[in-house]
């Protein structure tokens, strides 16, 4: 076939023919990162909504606009890497149950509706406000996105707010489930060593909620430098605090997982060994060298009470490196586990295009895509607290 | 108008039903997939669920009566490969080095090593020997090479009774059939590969031409007419046999009576009907 040579993945020791052909590239690499920046992001808003943690109020609207404008790009890659996306709909329509991947658009689509729906909870005072505020176009939009309910009395807010409460506690399961799910795709997949893990949904989920705060703390900076309000104090210690944590157990799961896997020793040990000292050692080295170095910034945060501007530049890195390390993670699980010959007697080497429909072009268009809706979501739905103070 | 015509008419009128009763009929399917989605997950349920569509329309061709399965005579195969470049003409492959519905893997255990040195038609080495990716052949490369044991081991997809690729499809495109064959619906599949990665022998492959997946079908456009798969037909030395194991005489009942057989990684518990004779420790 014209084309596929040059695609053709390199290899050592014996592979499968077919194998040279790798299924799945870049695309879904990030098909699961950007999931993962839903959940976190997602996570983050419910630890005000639900668990009432106040220190998270200034992001706690953001964060809720955040997940859902990347929640509108998950199924994106997905279809720019169907053979025949035309009828992606034929897994909706008439959904193979026994396939973990048949329950994808119940899944995404349940949670997309969920978060409209907070998001429209949480932002009808606004919208009300709105609607009576502006002119020409504009009024006609908040008007219809209104749903014609403009009663804003305390105890109709007192209703919403509870509305959006039970709303954010339904949207913890499905957020941890949807992310929780990923992992189960790839998990269950008895054929492929690397992935077939019982711990794989967990490490998902995890690595995906420490994604997704790095997101929040690098965006929460970057509009309010934009912005040019001050960053808020506890707003950040807190972010910093949960990073920290979900962190923490990442790192100690994904390391009882290799371990164990040493500990084992089963037939694949060796393959899986040269896997990472091979293809993989750059990506591994960005995950974990990325992840340690993190978790040491936030120690040093933490222990030393770090406040203010000191605080800003050194979680700003933080948050940008751990999204990085967690990008690299997600690299290791999908492409590692194909490089991963099925033989295990070889391992292959995964080269991205850099155009076409997998090409790496086409993944960073798809990326800057979720940025460039948040920014219109944001002008639209305005999602600041008014005590916020300018920048000195 | 003829009776062929009258008959035609009568089909397309009743086209519109049928799409009705199919709507309706998926329509249900989904409220009560859904309803009962979480219980689906226990294994006895996968191949339930994984039921094929109506019978083919074959003429003289009874799907309940046929159980095909497939035996390889490592003893006996020659490496020719004959059966990789009849599979392809057959079959309409891609003709590259990276695209096979069936392959032959070279076994060569040297003086002085543990491990053999395996190599397949696809190596580089080899392409570079038969000068093309649409001839096959294996180089001479160990001529000069103190071979202690070689073998060859033809590969193909093992139509699993329970098989993983048909478990992750997630629009049902792919489909065991009741005399034993997992096949593709192309004009149904999605083209997401999830049942590539899930296929532990490696035997799916991707067709980008069409979008969609591809795998061996035992020439299932054959042996519904009384004819063996193109690779049996050509092999000249009766390594591959196939067959129907209803019938207690046929050439895989007997093949599979009398020879102590192996099968392909039976700890997937994806239960292959390929059986083999003459493999060694390290085929897998």
């Amino acid at each position: 076939m014209i084309g596929t040579l040059a695609h053709a993945a390199p290899y050592v020791g014996y592979v499968y023919p077919n194998e040279t052909d790798i299924p799945w590239g870049i695309l879904i690499v990030i098909y699961p990162y950007i999931t993962g920046l839903v959940a976190g992001a997602f996570i983050v808003s419910s630890l005000y909504h639900v668990f009432g943690l106040v220190q998270f109020k200034p992001v706690a609207r953001f964060a809720l606009l955040t997940a859902v404008s990347f929640m509108f790009f998950v199924p994106v890659p997905l279809l720019f890497h169907l053979g025949n996306p035309q009828r992606a709909f034929n897994a909706v329509l008439t959904p193979h149950w026994t396939s973990a991947m048949a329950a994808f658009s119940y899944v995404a689509g349940f949670y997309i509706c969920l978060l409209l729906l907070e998001i429209w909870f949480a932002f009808r005072a606004d919208i009300v406000a709105l609607s009576k505020t502006t002119s020409g176009v504009l009024r006609t939009f908040y008007r219809v996105l209104t749903l014609g309910s403009d009663d804003v009395t305390p105890r109709s807010l007192a209703i919403d707010h509870k509305l959006a409460v039970i709303l954010a506690m339904i949207g913890i399961p499905a957020a941890v489930g949807l992310h929780g799910y990923v992992g189960f795709i790839f998990g269950s997949v008895k054929a492929r060593e690397w992935w077939s893990s019982d711990l794989m949904p967990v490490i998902f989920l995890l690595s995906a909620i420490i994604s997704g705060v790095g997101l929040l703390i690098v965006l929460y900076v970057t509009y309010s430098k934009v912005r040019k309000v001050q960053v808020d104090d506890a707003c950040m210690q807190g972010l910093a605090r949960t990073m920290w944590a979900f962190l923490m157990v990442v790192l100690v799961l994904e390391g009882l997982e290799l371990l164990e896997m040493f500990y084992k020793g089963l037939e694949v040990i060796g393959m899986v060994q040269r896997l990472i000292q091979g293809p993989i050692w750059f990506s591994m080295l960005i995950q974990w060298g990325g992840s340690i170095a993190v978790l040491t910034i936030l120690t040093a945060l933490i222990v030393f009470r770090t406040k203010g501007k000191s605080l800003v530049p050194w979680l700003t890195v933080s948050g940008l490196a751990m999204m990085v390390a967690v990008l690299a993670m997600r690299w290791n699980v999908v492409i590692g586990g194909e490089e991963l010959s099925k033989t295990m007697k070889g391992l292959l080497t995964y080269y991205p295009l850099v155009f076409g429909r997998g090409g790496l072009l086409v993944v960073a268009i798809i990326f800057t895509c979720p940025f460039i809706v948040l920014w219109v979501n944001t002008r639209l739905l305005p999602p600041w607290e008014p005590d916020e103070k300018a920048a000195t | 108008m003829s009776n062929q015509d009258t008959k035609v008419g009568k089909e397309a009128s009743d086209l519109p039903r049928r799409n009705f009763l199919r709507i309706l009929g998926i329509g249900a399917a989904c409220t009560g997939a859904m309803v009962s989605a979480g219980s689906l997950i226990a294994k006895e349920q996968v191949n339930e669920s994984a039921t094929a569509p109506p019978p083919p329309k074959i003429p003289n061709y009874d799907w309940n009566k046929h159980k095909w399965a497939f035996g390889i005579d490592a003893t006996r195969c020659i490496g020719c490969l004959r059966c990789v470049e009849a599979c392809k003409a057959e079959n309409g492959v891609a003709q590259d080095a990276h695209h096979f519905r069936t392959w032959v893997e070279r076994y060569v255990y040297l003086e002085g090593e543990d491990k053999p040195r395996i190599d397949s038609q696809s190596d580089p080495q080899n392409i570079a020997a038969s000068g093309s990716e649409k001839e096959f052949r294996f180089d001479n490369r160990y001529k000069d090479a103190k071979v202690e044991k070689a073998f060859f081991v033809p590969k193909l997809c093992n139509h699993c009774t329970h098989p993983a690729c048909v478990q992750v499809c997630p629009t049902g495109a792919t489909y065991k059939t009741k005399d034993g064959v997992v096949l593709i619906d192309h004009s149904y599949c999605i083209g997401c590969e999830y049942c590539v990665q899930a296929c532990p022998y490696g035997a799916r492959e991707f067709n980008h031409v069409l979008g969609v997946t591809d795998k061996c079908t035992w020439c299932y456009h054959r042996i519904t007419k009384g004819l063996l798969p193109a690779c049996v037909e050509v092999c000249p030395v009766e390594a591959r046999i196939f067959g129907d194991r209803n019938d207690p005489q046929s050439p895989i009942s007997l093949f599979i009576r009398n020879n102590r057989v192996a099968v392909l990684k039976p700890e997937t518990g994806n239960a292959p009907n390929v059986y083999y004779v003459g493999i060694d420790k390290d085929v897998s």
